[in-house]
Protein backbone atom coordinates (compact mmCIF):
# COMPACT_ATOMS: atom_id res chain seq x y z
CA UNK A 1 0.00 0.00 0.00
CA UNK A 2 2.90 2.25 0.52
CA UNK A 3 3.75 2.31 -3.18
CA UNK A 4 0.24 3.22 -4.27
CA UNK A 5 0.56 6.12 -1.79
CA UNK A 6 3.63 6.88 -3.86
CA UNK A 7 1.28 7.36 -6.88
CA UNK A 8 -1.08 8.91 -5.80
CA UNK A 9 0.76 11.62 -5.04
CA UNK A 10 2.10 11.33 -8.83
CA UNK A 11 -1.66 12.03 -9.87
CA UNK A 12 -2.65 15.03 -7.37
CA UNK A 13 0.61 16.64 -8.39
CA UNK A 14 -1.37 16.19 -12.03
CA UNK A 15 -4.46 17.49 -10.72
CA UNK A 16 -2.66 20.52 -9.40
CA UNK A 17 -1.18 21.11 -13.60
CA UNK A 18 -4.72 20.33 -14.67
CA UNK A 19 -6.05 23.06 -12.32
CA UNK A 20 -3.49 25.08 -13.33
CA UNK A 21 -4.32 24.68 -17.08
CA UNK A 22 -7.98 24.60 -17.06
CA UNK A 23 -7.51 28.63 -14.62
CA UNK A 24 -5.45 30.09 -17.13
CA UNK A 25 -6.89 28.46 -20.18
CA UNK A 26 -10.21 29.47 -19.01
CA UNK A 27 -8.94 33.42 -18.51
CA UNK A 28 -7.09 33.46 -21.94
CA UNK A 29 -10.90 32.07 -23.23
CA UNK A 30 -12.78 34.62 -21.57
CA UNK A 31 -10.66 37.42 -22.41
CA UNK A 32 -10.46 36.23 -26.54
CA UNK A 33 -14.28 35.79 -26.03
CA UNK A 34 -15.40 39.22 -24.88
CA UNK A 35 -12.85 40.71 -27.87
CA UNK A 36 -14.21 38.04 -30.29
CA UNK A 37 -17.80 38.34 -29.08
CA UNK A 38 -17.71 42.25 -29.11
CA UNK A 39 -15.41 42.21 -32.31
CA UNK A 40 -18.53 40.53 -34.68
CA UNK A 41 -20.90 42.92 -32.85
CA UNK A 42 -18.60 45.82 -33.83
CA UNK A 43 -19.50 48.94 -36.78
CA UNK A 44 -16.57 48.51 -38.09
CA UNK A 45 -16.32 45.32 -41.09
CA UNK A 46 -12.01 44.72 -40.52
CA UNK A 47 -13.14 43.66 -36.52
CA UNK A 48 -16.28 41.99 -37.72
CA UNK A 49 -14.39 40.11 -40.50
CA UNK A 50 -11.09 39.56 -37.83
CA UNK A 51 -13.57 38.51 -34.82
CA UNK A 52 -15.77 35.78 -37.44
CA UNK A 53 -12.17 34.14 -39.33
CA UNK A 54 -11.34 33.84 -35.74
CA UNK A 55 -14.04 31.87 -34.50
CA UNK A 56 -14.73 29.74 -37.62
CA UNK A 57 -11.70 29.08 -37.84
CA UNK A 58 -11.11 27.32 -34.33
CA UNK A 59 -14.36 26.00 -34.09
CA UNK A 60 -13.15 24.54 -37.21
CA UNK A 61 -10.15 22.87 -36.73
CA UNK A 62 -9.67 20.01 -34.08
CA UNK A 63 -8.04 21.29 -30.48
CA UNK A 64 -5.58 18.15 -31.36
CA UNK A 65 -4.44 19.70 -34.28
CA UNK A 66 -4.19 23.69 -32.56
CA UNK A 67 -1.96 21.77 -30.03
CA UNK A 68 0.51 20.10 -32.03
CA UNK A 69 0.75 23.69 -33.99
CA UNK A 70 0.95 25.58 -31.02
CA UNK A 71 3.80 23.28 -29.75
CA UNK A 72 5.19 21.56 -33.08
CA UNK A 73 5.19 24.05 -35.99
CA UNK A 74 5.21 26.78 -33.79
CA UNK A 75 9.18 26.69 -33.51
CA UNK A 76 9.65 26.26 -37.10
CA UNK A 77 8.34 30.35 -37.63
CA UNK A 78 10.69 31.27 -34.24
CA UNK A 79 8.05 30.77 -31.48
CA UNK A 80 9.19 28.39 -29.46
CA UNK A 81 6.57 27.52 -26.44
CA UNK A 82 6.82 25.98 -23.36
CA UNK A 83 4.47 22.54 -22.83
CA UNK A 84 2.53 24.69 -20.67
CA UNK A 85 2.51 27.86 -22.69
CA UNK A 86 1.60 26.03 -25.91
CA UNK A 87 -1.55 23.90 -23.90
CA UNK A 88 -2.56 27.17 -22.19
CA UNK A 89 -2.53 28.84 -25.95
CA UNK A 90 -4.46 26.12 -27.40
CA UNK A 91 -7.31 25.35 -24.98
CA UNK A 92 -7.78 29.16 -24.85
CA UNK A 93 -8.07 29.81 -28.65
CA UNK A 94 -10.34 27.13 -29.40
CA UNK A 95 -12.77 27.70 -26.57
CA UNK A 96 -12.59 31.20 -26.82
CA UNK A 97 -14.08 30.87 -30.15
CA UNK A 98 -16.57 29.12 -28.63
CA UNK A 99 -17.59 31.62 -25.76
CA UNK A 100 -17.40 34.41 -28.33
CA UNK A 101 -20.19 33.37 -29.62
CA UNK A 102 -21.97 33.11 -26.08
CA UNK A 103 -20.70 36.76 -25.82
CA UNK A 104 -22.26 38.15 -29.15
CA UNK A 105 -25.89 35.87 -28.29
CA UNK A 106 -25.98 37.20 -24.80
CA UNK A 107 -25.28 40.87 -25.58
CA UNK A 108 -28.17 39.93 -28.38
CA UNK A 109 -30.36 39.30 -26.27
CA UNK A 110 -30.43 42.18 -24.43
CA UNK A 111 -34.13 44.03 -25.50
CA UNK A 112 -33.91 47.28 -27.84
CA UNK A 113 -35.55 48.83 -25.09
CA UNK A 114 -32.60 49.00 -23.10
CA UNK A 115 -30.50 50.31 -26.33
CA UNK A 116 -33.32 53.08 -26.83
CA UNK A 117 -33.22 54.22 -23.04
CA UNK A 118 -29.04 53.91 -23.50
CA UNK A 119 -29.85 56.68 -26.16
CA UNK A 120 -32.63 58.76 -24.46
CA UNK A 121 -30.25 59.21 -21.40
CA UNK A 122 -27.13 60.19 -23.85
CA UNK A 123 -25.22 57.34 -22.91
CA UNK A 124 -21.91 56.66 -25.27
CA UNK A 125 -21.95 53.49 -27.37
CA UNK A 126 -19.37 51.92 -24.85
CA UNK A 127 -21.10 53.70 -21.79
CA UNK A 128 -24.23 51.75 -22.48
CA UNK A 129 -22.58 48.76 -23.12
CA UNK A 130 -20.30 49.07 -20.18
CA UNK A 131 -22.94 50.15 -17.60
CA UNK A 132 -26.39 48.34 -18.88
CA UNK A 133 -25.99 45.96 -21.38
CA UNK A 134 -22.84 43.54 -20.64
CA UNK A 135 -24.21 43.61 -16.69
CA UNK A 136 -27.53 41.98 -18.27
CA UNK A 137 -25.65 39.87 -20.90
CA UNK A 138 -23.61 38.66 -18.10
CA UNK A 139 -26.12 36.82 -16.40
CA UNK A 140 -27.18 34.86 -19.75
CA UNK A 141 -23.75 34.01 -20.69
CA UNK A 142 -23.05 32.84 -17.31
CA UNK A 143 -24.48 29.25 -17.59
CA UNK A 144 -23.22 28.33 -20.61
CA UNK A 145 -19.69 30.11 -19.78
CA UNK A 146 -20.06 27.23 -17.07
CA UNK A 147 -20.04 24.59 -19.83
CA UNK A 148 -17.55 26.01 -21.74
CA UNK A 149 -15.31 25.92 -18.27
CA UNK A 150 -15.78 22.24 -18.01
CA UNK A 151 -15.13 21.57 -21.80
CA UNK A 152 -12.14 23.37 -20.58
CA UNK A 153 -11.22 21.21 -18.24
CA UNK A 154 -11.99 17.67 -19.79
CA UNK A 155 -9.78 18.75 -22.78
CA UNK A 156 -7.13 19.84 -20.81
CA UNK A 157 -6.41 16.23 -21.19
CA UNK A 158 -4.82 16.43 -24.63
CA UNK A 159 -1.85 18.44 -23.68
CA UNK A 160 -0.36 14.80 -22.16
CA UNK A 161 0.47 14.20 -25.67
CA UNK A 162 2.71 17.19 -25.27
CA UNK A 163 4.54 15.72 -22.84
CA UNK A 164 2.96 18.14 -20.06
CA UNK A 165 2.46 15.87 -16.68
CA UNK A 166 -0.99 16.77 -16.31
CA UNK A 167 -3.82 14.19 -14.85
CA UNK A 168 -3.97 11.77 -17.83
CA UNK A 169 -0.31 12.08 -18.34
CA UNK A 170 0.70 10.87 -14.76
CA UNK A 171 -2.13 8.23 -14.85
CA UNK A 172 -0.40 6.60 -17.80
CA UNK A 173 2.72 6.84 -16.10
CA UNK A 174 1.36 4.78 -12.60
CA UNK A 175 -0.31 2.31 -15.30
CA UNK A 176 2.77 1.73 -16.97
CA UNK A 177 5.23 1.38 -13.47
CA UNK A 178 2.49 -0.47 -11.96
CA UNK A 179 0.64 -2.35 -14.70
CA UNK A 180 -2.45 -1.65 -13.14
CA UNK A 181 -5.41 0.11 -15.82
CA UNK A 182 -8.32 0.22 -13.17
CA UNK A 183 -6.76 2.08 -9.94
CA UNK A 184 -4.92 5.10 -12.18
CA UNK A 185 -7.74 5.65 -14.38
CA UNK A 186 -10.81 5.49 -12.28
CA UNK A 187 -8.85 7.74 -9.91
CA UNK A 188 -8.72 10.33 -12.07
CA UNK A 189 -12.23 9.92 -13.57
CA UNK A 190 -13.22 10.53 -10.62
CA UNK A 191 -11.11 13.75 -9.86
CA UNK A 192 -12.26 15.14 -13.40
CA UNK A 193 -15.25 14.58 -11.81
CA UNK A 194 -15.09 16.54 -9.24
CA UNK A 195 -13.46 19.06 -10.56
CA UNK A 196 -15.95 19.24 -12.95
CA UNK A 197 -18.91 19.56 -10.15
CA UNK A 198 -16.74 22.36 -8.56
CA UNK A 199 -16.71 24.45 -11.93
CA UNK A 200 -21.01 23.97 -11.77
CA UNK A 201 -21.30 24.61 -7.98
CA UNK A 202 -19.30 27.76 -8.23
CA UNK A 203 -21.00 29.20 -11.62
CA UNK A 204 -24.17 28.41 -10.18
CA UNK A 205 -23.55 30.37 -6.61
CA UNK A 206 -21.69 33.13 -8.76
CA UNK A 207 -25.55 33.36 -11.12
CA UNK A 208 -27.44 33.13 -8.26
CA UNK A 209 -25.32 36.08 -6.81
CA UNK A 210 -25.50 38.38 -9.95
CA UNK A 211 -29.53 37.47 -10.43
CA UNK A 212 -30.02 38.93 -6.50
CA UNK A 213 -32.53 42.05 -6.78
CA UNK A 214 -33.83 41.30 -10.59
CA UNK A 215 -36.43 38.81 -9.96
CA UNK A 216 -37.66 41.26 -7.23
CA UNK A 217 -36.74 38.94 -4.63
CA UNK A 218 -34.93 41.66 -2.07
CA UNK A 219 -31.30 41.30 -2.10
CA UNK B 1 -43.17 87.07 -31.10
CA UNK B 2 -40.35 83.96 -29.25
CA UNK B 3 -39.13 81.45 -31.91
CA UNK B 4 -40.35 77.72 -31.74
CA UNK B 5 -38.05 75.60 -29.49
CA UNK B 6 -38.97 72.62 -31.52
CA UNK B 7 -39.75 72.87 -35.97
CA UNK B 8 -40.21 70.25 -38.07
CA UNK B 9 -40.03 70.67 -41.58
CA UNK B 10 -41.30 68.47 -44.09
CA UNK B 11 -40.36 65.77 -42.53
CA UNK B 12 -40.30 62.36 -44.31
CA UNK B 13 -40.01 58.35 -43.27
CA UNK B 14 -40.95 54.96 -43.56
CA UNK B 15 -40.71 52.03 -42.18
CA UNK B 16 -40.27 49.61 -45.51
CA UNK B 17 -43.27 50.72 -48.21
CA UNK B 18 -45.13 52.23 -45.27
CA UNK B 19 -44.75 55.86 -45.48
CA UNK B 20 -45.39 56.88 -41.71
CA UNK B 21 -44.34 60.40 -42.15
CA UNK B 22 -44.96 62.14 -45.37
CA UNK B 23 -43.77 65.87 -45.38
CA UNK B 24 -45.11 66.66 -41.88
CA UNK B 25 -44.55 70.08 -40.33
CA UNK B 26 -45.46 71.74 -37.07
CA UNK B 27 -43.83 74.04 -34.35
CA UNK B 28 -43.32 73.66 -30.81
CA UNK B 29 -42.96 77.13 -28.37
CA UNK B 30 -40.65 76.75 -25.47
CA UNK B 31 -42.56 75.86 -22.39
CA UNK B 32 -45.77 74.69 -24.36
CA UNK B 33 -47.37 71.12 -23.28
CA UNK B 34 -48.78 69.86 -26.84
CA UNK B 35 -50.35 66.10 -26.56
CA UNK B 36 -50.75 64.26 -29.55
CA UNK B 37 -54.03 61.97 -30.10
CA UNK B 38 -55.14 59.89 -33.44
CA UNK B 39 -55.43 56.43 -34.18
CA UNK B 40 -52.74 53.41 -33.75
CA UNK B 41 -50.25 53.83 -36.91
CA UNK B 42 -51.09 57.39 -37.36
CA UNK B 43 -47.39 58.36 -36.17
CA UNK B 44 -47.68 60.34 -33.15
CA UNK B 45 -45.00 57.95 -31.71
CA UNK B 46 -42.57 58.22 -34.36
CA UNK B 47 -42.42 61.73 -34.15
CA UNK B 48 -41.54 61.34 -30.54
CA UNK B 49 -38.86 58.87 -31.76
CA UNK B 50 -37.56 60.69 -34.48
CA UNK B 51 -36.85 63.54 -32.16
CA UNK B 52 -35.48 61.47 -29.41
CA UNK B 53 -33.10 60.01 -32.41
CA UNK B 54 -34.15 56.71 -31.88
CA UNK B 55 -35.58 56.74 -35.99
CA UNK B 56 -33.50 58.36 -38.84
CA UNK B 57 -35.73 60.50 -41.06
CA UNK B 58 -35.71 60.01 -45.00
CA UNK B 59 -36.06 63.84 -45.58
CA UNK B 60 -36.61 66.88 -44.16
CA UNK B 61 -35.15 69.58 -41.55
CA UNK B 62 -35.60 69.52 -38.04
CA UNK B 63 -34.68 72.76 -35.79
CA UNK B 64 -34.48 72.26 -31.87
CA UNK B 65 -33.72 75.26 -29.94
CA UNK B 66 -32.46 76.99 -33.05
CA UNK B 67 -29.80 74.53 -33.88
CA UNK B 68 -30.54 71.31 -36.68
CA UNK B 69 -31.08 68.14 -35.23
CA UNK B 70 -30.37 65.94 -37.88
CA UNK B 71 -27.40 68.14 -39.65
CA UNK B 72 -24.54 70.50 -38.96
CA UNK B 73 -23.60 73.73 -40.35
CA UNK B 74 -20.34 73.58 -41.66
CA UNK B 75 -19.41 76.88 -43.98
CA UNK B 76 -22.80 77.67 -44.82
CA UNK B 77 -23.66 73.78 -45.73
CA UNK B 78 -25.78 71.10 -44.40
CA UNK B 79 -23.94 68.23 -43.35
CA UNK B 80 -25.66 64.88 -42.06
CA UNK B 81 -25.07 65.08 -38.08
CA UNK B 82 -22.54 63.00 -36.85
CA UNK B 83 -22.36 60.90 -33.29
CA UNK B 84 -20.93 63.85 -31.46
CA UNK B 85 -23.30 66.35 -32.86
CA UNK B 86 -26.28 64.07 -31.96
CA UNK B 87 -24.74 63.56 -28.33
CA UNK B 88 -24.62 67.33 -27.56
CA UNK B 89 -28.22 67.83 -29.53
CA UNK B 90 -29.96 65.27 -27.03
CA UNK B 91 -29.16 66.82 -24.26
CA UNK B 92 -31.59 69.27 -24.60
CA UNK B 93 -34.68 66.25 -25.19
CA UNK B 94 -35.88 63.84 -22.55
CA UNK B 95 -38.08 60.37 -23.12
CA UNK B 96 -40.22 58.53 -21.04
CA UNK B 97 -41.32 55.37 -22.36
CA UNK B 98 -44.38 53.20 -22.56
CA UNK B 99 -42.52 50.46 -20.95
CA UNK B 100 -40.25 52.37 -18.79
CA UNK B 101 -37.38 50.77 -19.87
CA UNK B 102 -35.88 51.12 -16.79
CA UNK B 103 -32.45 49.32 -15.88
CA UNK B 104 -33.20 45.83 -13.97
CA UNK B 105 -29.93 45.44 -12.75
CA UNK B 106 -29.70 48.80 -10.64
CA UNK B 107 -31.38 50.39 -7.84
CA UNK B 108 -34.09 53.03 -8.06
CA UNK B 109 -31.38 55.49 -7.19
CA UNK B 110 -28.99 54.54 -9.37
CA UNK B 111 -31.06 54.15 -12.23
CA UNK B 112 -31.31 58.16 -11.81
CA UNK B 113 -28.01 58.90 -11.09
CA UNK B 114 -26.15 56.85 -13.94
CA UNK B 115 -26.79 59.36 -17.03
CA UNK B 116 -25.64 62.08 -15.06
CA UNK B 117 -23.18 61.06 -13.54
CA UNK B 118 -21.46 59.88 -16.93
CA UNK B 119 -22.21 62.36 -19.28
CA UNK B 120 -22.33 64.99 -17.32
CA UNK B 121 -19.70 64.35 -14.84
CA UNK B 122 -21.94 65.02 -11.72
CA UNK B 123 -20.23 63.73 -8.62
CA UNK B 124 -21.92 61.36 -6.93
CA UNK B 125 -23.13 62.98 -4.10
CA UNK B 126 -24.35 65.60 -5.96
CA UNK B 127 -26.22 63.41 -8.54
CA UNK B 128 -27.53 61.48 -5.27
CA UNK B 129 -28.80 64.54 -4.05
CA UNK B 130 -30.54 65.64 -6.89
CA UNK B 131 -32.23 61.82 -7.39
CA UNK B 132 -33.42 62.44 -4.25
CA UNK B 133 -35.36 66.10 -5.01
CA UNK B 134 -36.65 64.13 -8.32
CA UNK B 135 -37.70 61.21 -6.55
CA UNK B 136 -39.52 62.96 -3.72
CA UNK B 137 -41.07 64.94 -6.15
CA UNK B 138 -42.37 61.90 -7.93
CA UNK B 139 -43.33 60.05 -4.64
CA UNK B 140 -40.89 57.68 -4.70
CA UNK B 141 -38.22 58.73 -2.20
CA UNK B 142 -38.92 55.78 0.19
CA UNK B 143 -38.21 53.25 -2.63
CA UNK B 144 -34.48 54.86 -3.82
CA UNK B 145 -32.37 51.41 -2.60
CA UNK B 146 -35.34 49.22 -4.10
CA UNK B 147 -34.82 47.20 -7.55
CA UNK B 148 -37.21 48.17 -10.26
CA UNK B 149 -38.77 43.95 -10.15
CA UNK B 150 -39.85 45.07 -6.81
CA UNK B 151 -41.79 48.43 -7.95
CA UNK B 152 -45.67 48.10 -9.66
CA UNK B 153 -45.60 49.55 -13.28
CA UNK B 154 -46.92 52.99 -11.85
CA UNK B 155 -44.01 53.26 -9.36
CA UNK B 156 -41.77 52.04 -12.35
CA UNK B 157 -42.81 54.75 -14.52
CA UNK B 158 -42.56 57.73 -12.02
CA UNK B 159 -39.00 56.34 -11.23
CA UNK B 160 -38.76 56.59 -15.55
CA UNK B 161 -39.67 60.22 -15.30
CA UNK B 162 -37.24 61.10 -12.35
CA UNK B 163 -34.56 59.67 -14.45
CA UNK B 164 -35.48 61.36 -17.35
CA UNK B 165 -35.77 64.28 -15.73
CA UNK B 166 -32.27 64.06 -13.99
CA UNK B 167 -30.57 64.93 -17.20
CA UNK B 168 -32.37 68.47 -17.16
CA UNK B 169 -33.75 68.73 -20.74
CA UNK B 170 -35.90 71.08 -22.25
CA UNK B 171 -38.04 69.12 -23.79
CA UNK B 172 -39.68 65.97 -22.43
CA UNK B 173 -41.43 63.19 -25.14
CA UNK B 174 -43.91 61.03 -22.99
CA UNK B 175 -44.59 58.04 -25.04
CA UNK B 176 -48.07 56.43 -24.07
CA UNK B 177 -46.39 56.62 -20.59
CA UNK B 178 -49.78 55.15 -18.86
CA UNK B 179 -50.80 52.34 -21.50
CA UNK B 180 -48.94 49.82 -20.01
CA UNK B 181 -50.23 50.62 -16.74
CA UNK B 182 -53.14 48.36 -14.94
CA UNK B 183 -56.12 51.09 -14.84
CA UNK B 184 -55.79 51.61 -11.14
CA UNK B 185 -52.10 52.62 -11.41
CA UNK B 186 -52.75 54.98 -13.98
CA UNK B 187 -53.76 57.97 -11.71
CA UNK B 188 -50.65 57.82 -9.60
CA UNK B 189 -48.49 58.85 -13.19
CA UNK B 190 -51.18 61.49 -14.59
CA UNK B 191 -50.80 63.40 -10.88
CA UNK B 192 -46.86 63.44 -11.12
CA UNK B 193 -47.20 64.67 -14.81
CA UNK B 194 -49.93 67.27 -14.08
CA UNK B 195 -47.67 68.88 -11.09
CA UNK B 196 -44.71 68.71 -13.56
CA UNK B 197 -46.75 70.68 -15.96
CA UNK B 198 -47.65 72.76 -14.05
CA UNK B 199 -44.72 73.25 -11.50
CA UNK B 200 -41.89 74.01 -15.02
CA UNK B 201 -41.55 75.86 -17.97
CA UNK B 202 -39.85 72.22 -20.07
CA UNK B 203 -41.77 71.89 -23.28
CA UNK B 204 -43.56 68.92 -23.41
CA UNK B 205 -44.78 66.42 -26.07
CA UNK B 206 -47.31 63.80 -24.72
CA UNK B 207 -48.74 60.78 -27.04
CA UNK B 208 -51.54 59.32 -25.26
CA UNK B 209 -55.09 57.26 -25.67
CA UNK B 210 -56.48 59.77 -22.54
CA UNK B 211 -58.76 62.14 -24.15
CA UNK B 212 -59.00 62.91 -20.69
CA UNK B 213 -55.83 63.21 -19.62
CA UNK B 214 -54.77 65.17 -22.52
CA UNK B 215 -57.44 67.83 -22.38
CA UNK B 216 -56.03 68.64 -18.78
CA UNK B 217 -52.75 68.46 -19.72
CA UNK B 218 -52.53 70.32 -23.00
CA UNK B 219 -52.02 73.58 -23.68
CA UNK B 220 -52.65 72.69 -27.73
CA UNK B 221 -53.64 69.13 -29.14
CA UNK B 222 -52.92 67.56 -32.26
CA UNK B 223 -54.54 65.46 -34.12
CA UNK B 224 -52.87 63.18 -36.60
CA UNK B 225 -54.31 60.30 -38.87
CA UNK B 226 -51.89 58.66 -41.71
CA UNK B 227 -48.87 60.79 -40.62
CA UNK B 228 -50.75 64.02 -41.14
CA UNK B 229 -51.78 66.51 -38.62
CA UNK B 230 -55.82 66.66 -39.77
CA UNK B 231 -56.81 69.27 -36.83
CA UNK B 232 -55.51 71.33 -33.93
CA UNK B 233 -55.95 73.22 -31.24
CA UNK B 234 -57.02 74.66 -27.80
CA UNK B 235 -58.42 71.41 -25.73
CA UNK B 236 -61.68 72.47 -25.73
CA UNK B 237 -61.97 73.29 -29.32
CA UNK B 238 -60.61 69.88 -30.26
CA UNK B 239 -62.73 67.67 -27.78
CA UNK B 240 -66.46 69.93 -27.08
CA UNK B 241 -66.49 71.03 -30.95
CA UNK B 242 -63.85 69.34 -33.40
CA UNK B 243 -64.57 70.32 -37.08
CA UNK B 244 -62.83 67.56 -39.04
CA UNK B 245 -65.00 64.53 -39.72
CA UNK B 246 -62.13 62.39 -39.01
CA UNK B 247 -61.63 64.15 -35.50
CA UNK B 248 -65.14 63.18 -34.57
CA UNK B 249 -65.19 60.24 -35.72
CA UNK B 250 -61.85 59.19 -33.67
CA UNK B 251 -62.91 61.14 -30.61
CA UNK B 252 -66.86 59.13 -30.90
CA UNK B 253 -65.09 55.43 -31.34
CA UNK B 254 -62.48 56.35 -28.21
CA UNK B 255 -65.99 57.30 -26.12
CA UNK B 256 -67.66 54.44 -27.49
CA UNK B 257 -64.11 52.25 -26.16
CA UNK B 258 -65.43 53.74 -22.50
CA UNK B 259 -62.63 56.45 -22.63
CA UNK B 260 -63.53 59.24 -20.48
CA UNK B 261 -63.05 62.80 -22.49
Amino acid sequence: MTQWSGYFGLILQGALVTIELTLMGSVLALFMAFLAGMGRLSRFFVLRALATAYIEFFRGTSIFVQLFWAYFVLPFIGVSLTPLQAGVLALGLNVGAYAAEVVRGAIQSIGREQYEACTALNLGRWQGMRHVILPQALLVMLPTFGNNAIELLKATAVVSLISLTDLTFQAQVVRAQTGNTLVPFTTILIIYFILALLISWGVRSLERRMARGLDGVRA
Amino acid sequence: MPTPIIKIDAISKSFGTFKVLDGLSMQVMPGEKLALIGPSGSGKTTILRILMTLERIDGGHIQIDGEQLYHMERNGQLLPADERHLTRMRQKIGMVFQLFNLFPHKSVMDNVTLAPMLTKGTARAAAEKRAMELLEMVGMADKAKNMPAQLSGGQKQRVAIARALALSPKIMLFDEVTSALDPELVEEVMNVMRKLAAETDMTMLLVTHEMGFAHDFADRVLFFDRGKIVEEGKPDEIFRHPKQERTQGFLKKIIAAGHRV
